[in-house]
């Protein structure tokens, strides 16, 4: 009876699933290949596997951050993400043309796509705050149109800029040894986390995703609770579209943030986040995300091609998704403990 | 006193109306909207494009024949709807099943029925495994098909990441079978009398718009379909099986996306992997459009019927003007289904509105 409450109680630490994710599939990077931990200092920059994951990760990262919100305060998934990365990296590398210089000054082009970050997200809070459309479906509409809109901004074309500056936002600043994109993630991080912790807008959050009536009754404005965590995962959308355009410093619009949809899901889901909404943690999110972006590396460490990789990250899905499941913890719970418990299926799951 | 009176008044006033709004304001409603567009676009493409012979027969059934597999998936997608769910995995599991028809009969040499029945088998177990973590494992629809369908991509690439053309003599002589009217026939330039012709996948599309609408309507499945969709806690109170219900409808829908994915490869007559991307916007589009709402409970084959009818429309038009890229017509239709999701929602606010006054 004991050994079954502690087995209980580390079990239900809050990050312990992403932390074990995480550990496990270190531990198999680690047995493949033995170099993997080591980081070493080329062209005075920090160069190794670990620095890799990291850096890769710090647009899923921001992708993961947008969609924690959007799952706690909606219960759904915004699916257009990938899609309005694309625009968004579409608008500004076609406002900056590909000439040797800028058309327009860079801080305008980026505030522009900003803007189209910010109006795709507000087209999908509209849908599914005040017209109450399922999220998925409201989203579902971007997923589509926006890579045909990014398509007609670039004229299905491979768009290549040419100023040596346009890759900083991607790679390195000169001089500093840390990828720019950490900074980036760090800085969204910090400052969700930080409006979240000092404002009660991460609480009004949690509790619309709990009961958006009982929250109304309260006198909190539902509908602009979701409304306002759309907007601000299509401004995450937007930044992580900056990033993956400056990193290869062009815009394909076919292949930017191909498939990120179901990382980011993933990665809010491997967070130990409920994908039903509610309850979130920041923290589990990103940790998802380094997960995610490991496992991507150590697939294609295995020569899986980036079309097969959806194939287990879907089965990965499935398995957590599954495991969450109201139906398998009353299972875990009748097994681990003949007690019953209070709790209710949204509290649980 | 004057208080009541002005009410009473007031509900009085909109009787008149409701009348006529009761027969209108109901999903009859949508339908009737997307009939009159559906011929306001036949009709506007009939003068826009007269010399390029938009109003041939051969023209308005290529409607049909290069959308029989939308019509076969689109019909699917509607029980699902019905039933309160949705499946995004669709476009996928076409592409899957193109590639598995491709690989089985170009690599593996199987014989076309043993291939159709391999991957109808697939689609029926794919259909399965969806239906089963939905209806007895209460996950969200969405979850289960946003990763089916990133299941089924993969499965693609993982069969082959180069194209396969099918080189099937059987199946080639089947996609290129023409079946031709009797009559209606007109004289083309060299003064050969040329007769309308369909392809068997159009009757087979029929047939299953046909035998999905008496199923729904006339079986005692098809009504503890509407029963489940319209309120799962009332359909168990009922004595309905609703995990059950829900399970099968999974199944069925997976079966006719294999078959809509067949009729697509029939047109394509080869498989790569972004094959069909998108095409669960258009199956999810023409049941919208054709008066289905995502809230379950309510609609109607025909009715997506129509939605195919006029998606394929708008694609016609996209290849018609010649200039513009294909990419148009995904655009549009997805700003229609926005336009038409819109208008469903706010006819069920409305609605809500009614009944909620009614009952104070």
């Amino acid at each position: 009876m004991k050994k079954t409450n502690s087995i209980k109680r580390i079990t239900h630490i809050p990050l312990f699933l992403p932390l074990v994710c995480l550990f496990l599939v270190l531990l198999v990077n680690l047995i493949q290949t033995p170099s993997f931990f080591k980081i070493t200092i080329q062209n005075g920059v920090f160069y190794g596997y670990i620095i890799d994951i990291i850096n890769r990760s710090s647009g899923l990262i921001i992708l993961a951050v947008g969609m924690t919100l959007v799952a706690a305060s909606s219960g759904g998934a915004d699916i257009s993400v990938g899609a309005v990365s694309a625009l968004c990296g579409a608008v500004v590398v076609a406002m900056l043309g590909t000439g040797e210089a800028y058309q327009m000054p860079y801080v305008l082009s980026l505030l522009f796509g900003l803007l189209i970050g910010i109006t795709c997200g507000a087209v999908n809070g509209f849908l599914v705050s005040y017209l109450k459309v399922q999220p998925m479906v409201a989203t579902l509409i971007l997923f589509t149109a926006g890579r045909g809109i990014a398509q007609l901004v670039t004229g299905s074309f491979i768009l290549y800029v040419k100023p040596e500056q346009f890759g900083y936002l991607g790679a390195f600043l000169p001089g500093v040894p840390i990828p720019t994109p950490c900074f980036v993630a760090a800085f969204v991080v910090f400052f969700t986390w930080l409006v979240l912790k000092k404002t009660s807008l991460g609480m009004y959050i949690q509790s619309v995703g709990i009961n958006s009536k009982a929250s109304r009754l309260v006198g909190i404005n539902s509908k602009r609770i979701i409304f306002l965590t759309y907007i601000f995962c299509g401004v995450c959308a937007a930044i992580a579209g900056f990033i993956s355009v400056s990193r290869t410093m062009s815009i394909d619009a076919n292949n930017v943030g191909l498939y990120v949809e179901l990382d980011a899901i993933l990665a809010v889901a491997i967070g130990g986040n409920s994908l039903t909404g509610g309850k979130f943690s920041l923290v589990g999110s990103v940790i998802g995300a380094i997960t995610i972006q490991a496992l991507t590396t150590t697939l294609y460490a295995m020569h899986v091609s980036a079309d097969q990789i959806p194939l287990y990250k879907a089965v990965v899905v499935i398995i957590i998704v599954a495991l969450q499941s109201p139906v398998i913890r009353k299972w875990y719970n009748n097994v681990t403990s003949k007690i019953s418990h209070g709790h209710t299926a949204k509290e649980v799951g | 006193m004057s208080e009541v009176k002005l009410v009473s008044s007031k509900t009085k006033g909109s009787n008149i109306f409701g009348l006529i709004k009761g027969k209108l304001l109901g999903h009859n409603f949508l339908l009737f909207v997307t009939i009159t567009l559906f011929f306001i676009m036949y009709i506007a493409g009939l003068i826009i494009y007269k010399d390029k012979n938009f109003g041939s027969t051969q023209v308005f059934l290529n409607l049909i024949i290069s959308n029989a597999g939308l019509i076969i998936t689109a019909v699917g997608m509607t029980m699902v709807l019905i039933i309160g769910g949705i499946d995004i995995s669709v476009g996928s599991v076409v592409a899957v099943t193109c590639m598995m028809l491709a690989a089985l009969m170009e690599k593996a040499h199987v014989g076309v029925v043993p291939a159709i029945l391999i991957v109808l088998l697939f689609g029926m177990v794919f259909g399965g495994i969806q239906g089963w973590l939905i209806a007895y494992l209460k996950i969200q629809p969405f979850i289960v098909t946003l990763a089916g369908m990133f299941f089924a991509r993969g499965l693609t690439a993982v069969i082959s990441l180069e194209m396969i053309t099918i080189t099937n003599k059987a199946f080639l002589s089947l996609a290129s079978y023409k079946i031709y009217f009797p009559f209606g026939g007109t004289l083309n330039r060299k003064g050969v009398m040329v007769y309308p012709y369909i392809y068997p996948t159009v009757i087979l599309a029929l047939f299953i718009l046909l035998a999905a609408f008496f199923m729904l309507k006339y079986t005692k499945f098809g009504r503890a379909i509407y029963a489940a969709g319209g309120s799962e806690q009332s359909a168990m109170l009922m004595g309905l099986n609703v995990r059950r219900t829900k399970f099968i409808v999974y199944v069925i829908n997976g079966v006719l996306a294999t078959l809509g994915g067949i009729a697509f490869c029939l047109n394509t007559t080869g498989a790569f992997v972004e094959l069909g991307k998108g095409f669960e916007m258009d199956a999810i589009a023409a049941t919208v459009i054709g008066g289905t709402p995502l809230t379950g409970g309510v609609g109607n084959v025909f009715g997506t019927l129509f939605g195919v009818l006029i998606n394929a429309t708008i694609e016609t038009f996209v290849s018609f003007q010649g200039n513009l890229s294909s990419w148009w017509s995904k655009i549009i239709i997805a700003s229609l289904l926005g336009f038409f999701i819109t208008l469903q929602s706010l006819l069920a606010m409305r609605k809500e509105k009614v009944n909620t006054s009614r009952a104070s």
